[in-house]
């Protein structure tokens, strides 16, 4: 699909902001906050691929971060593997557990899904809690060294770290673009709109589930093993429910099935959220009532408010 | 065989616990198909009152019970007409996402109220019985009989009284409902004020078995929804037999295998119930 030339125009704006950023912010605070919300708005992303376009809401996002997270952290730093073997080997490891655990999963829809995934994710949580010699336990893991340097190109700097996840974030908005843009994210929304009318169209409901299910799962583990890279030591918090839940307020806010979306949405709170860090006691007690407002009267969040918004000016 | 027996309690009260809370969560859900994630945070909300009552105010255990359970109906039937009402006719989905903002908002609140410190309860019934060789705290035979009382009290309220009767008419089927003179929106507004009860009588009476602390109603809940799920989304019967048979298969499995394949095996039994038959082990129906 083409890109219209005044959308093009924006977004290599965007772009060339998101180059410039830290080189003119040159504060390092600013410029790690904003990497660790792009590497965690990839994972929304692949929240939004399964609510948004799919319609399911899945509660397994953060365990599988935490698994992505786990399968790099531990390959680089208990095996000394290299960052570019033990990146795409966390993708491939929650992706292929994304299979497995959809092919239980997806027996189910709505309610029923969510909450079996969000089983699955305290199950991930017991897991990485109780497997100490391999996970490190409630202690975590530390040590994790960051990427290797491929030719000229050194990751030890954390400007080159933001690049590096910058990357992969227009990767994974690329990626997603072209999904929904495809045949293939269109039988997504055909079976989010009505599986039975999906069904008589002749679209396989299940295995549409089941790719979204598994290309959710491997988004969150790009940004998994990216965050446990970045910040080189990981805890069980990682892959917690409590992460999910922020993921999930992300997206609501953000707005669910825009591709700008998750990634305002990340950027937006994390930021308000390390501003407003004297207030970090009263962090849960305002999202929740926030989260409901959106819920009940912008359930498009803030992107589908952005939309509305010129029709409502002419009136 | 005494370890046994003593276990057999220890999980017939844990069992009433996880019934009670299960009672609340299913009958919400059965009335108005909201899978109310904040369940667990009204059960934790009712032993904090309790807590309150009975350290601040120095009221009896009985008072504390009662107060605990008022607020929580109030609590409860307040969240369905500030939240849920307005959802209605959107999905699930639309209405969980609401429950997760309830959570988050009930437990951070409690968190900037008491901190996240686990409280002790302090209880009359601190003594301990002894039958047949068999230990058995007071509490915990308080939490027994208390539990079957709530739930007789449930099943008369249900099929004796005409309140009762037009929330299963309402679980049976809305439009019926509506046709035959019922304020539905009153109902649901009742429905969870009940279940709000529900969940205080179990926070208070596991106050003092456990700790009281901002997240305790986290695992409950999600031990609630495999409970609900497997008795049958919707179903009575179905929410008090799974919560005995789920608290006496971890009280034995932590006794017999090891505490951590305790903790796994309520996903464990979900799994299996979601693979071999989603609709649950019982046919639907309050």
């Amino acid at each position: 699909m083409p890109v219209p030339r005044a959308r093009g125009v924006s977004l290599a704006l965007l772009l060339l902001a998101a180059i410039l950023f830290p080189l003119l912010v040159d504060n390092p605070y600013l410029v790690s906050v904003v990497v660790t919300a792009y590497v965690i708005a990839i994972a929304v992303y692949g929240l939004d691929v399964m609510l948004g376009y799919t319609g399911q809401l899945s509660l397994a996002q953060g365990g599988f971060f935490g698994i992505g997270g786990y399968t790099a952290g531990i390959l680089m730093a208990s095996y000394e593997v290299s960052f570019w073997i033990a990146l795409p080997a966390a993708v491939a490891m929650t992706a292929a557990l994304g299979y497995v655990i959809g092919l239980a999963a997806l027996r189910t829809r709505g309610d029923y899904f969510a909450i079996f995934t969000l089983a699955v994710g305290v199950m991930i949580v017991i897991i990485i809690e109780r497997w100490e010699n391999v996970t490190g336990g409630t202690d975590g893991l530390i040590g994790i060294p960051p990427p290797s340097s491929i030719g000229p190109l050194h990751f030890d700097s954390l400007n080159a770290q933001y690049y590096l996840v910058l990357f992969f974030l227009v990767l994974t908005i690329y990626v997603v673009w072209s999904l929904v843009n495809s045949l293939v994210g269109r039988t997504f929304v055909a079976v989010r709109n009505s599986e039975e009318l999906a069904r008589a169209v002749g679209i396989d409901a299940g295995k549409t589930h089941q790719l979204s299910f598994v290309i959710s799962a491997a988004l969150a583990g790009l940004g998994g093993a990216l965050y446990a890279v970045f910040l080189g030591y990981i805890g069980p918090a990682m892959g917690g429910v409590q992460m999910t839940f922020m993921m999930l307020v992300y997206l609501m806010i953000g707005g669910v099935a825009s591709l700008a979306g998750p990634l305002l949405g990340t950027l937006l709170v994390t930021s308000l959220m390390q501003f407003l860090q004297g207030f970090a006691q009263y962090q849960m007690m305002a999202l929740g009532p926030i989260l409901v407002i959106v819920i009940i009267f912008f359930p498009q969040g803030l992107a589908g408010l952005a939309k509305r918004l010129p029709a409502l000016w002419k009136r | 065989m005494t370890l046994f027996f003593q276990q057999f309690v220890n999980g017939i009260a844990l069992g009433s616990v996880y019934s009670l809370v299960a009672l609340g969560l299913t009958l919400v859900y059965g009335v108005l198909k909201v899978p109310n994630f904040a369940h667990g945070a009204l059960y934790m909300a009712g032993a904090y009152v309790s807590y309150v009552m009975l350290t601040s105010f120095g009221a009896s255990y009985v008072v504390a019970m009662a107060v605990s359970v008022a607020v929580l109906a109030v609590l409860g039937g307040s969240m369905e007409w500030l939240v849920f009402r307005k959802l209605e006719g959107k999905t699930p989905v639309h209405s969980m996402i609401a429950a997760l903002g309830l959570l988050f908002f009930m437990e951070g609140t409690a968190d900037v109220i008491w901190g996240p410190t686990f409280r002790q309860v302090p209880t009359p019934f601190d003594g301990v019985v002894t039958l047949l060789g068999v230990n058995i705290t007071e509490q915990r035979i308080l939490v027994i009989v208390a539990a079957v009382v709530t739930m007789v009290g449930l099943y008369l309220l249900l099929k004796r009284t005409l309140v009762g009767m037009s929330i299963e008419a309402m679980a049976q089927d809305r439009e019926g409902a509506l046709l035959v003179g019922i304020d539905i929106r009153r109902v649901a507004m009742l429905t969870f004020a009940i279940s709000g009860a529900l969940a205080a009588v179990a926070g208070s009476l596991i106050a003092p078995l456990l700790l009281v602390f901002p997240n305790m109603g986290e695992l409950i809940i999600l031990k609630a929804f495999v409970i609900v799920i497997l008795g049958g989304m919707g179903s009575v019967p179905g929410a008090i037999l799974g919560g005995y048979l789920l608290a006496l298969a971890e009280t034995m499995a932590g006794t017999y295998v090891s505490f951590a394949f305790s903790e796994l095996i309520a996903f464990g039994m979900l799994v299996l119930v979601l693979v071999i038959r989603p609709t649950g082990l019982f046919q639907k129906g309050v």
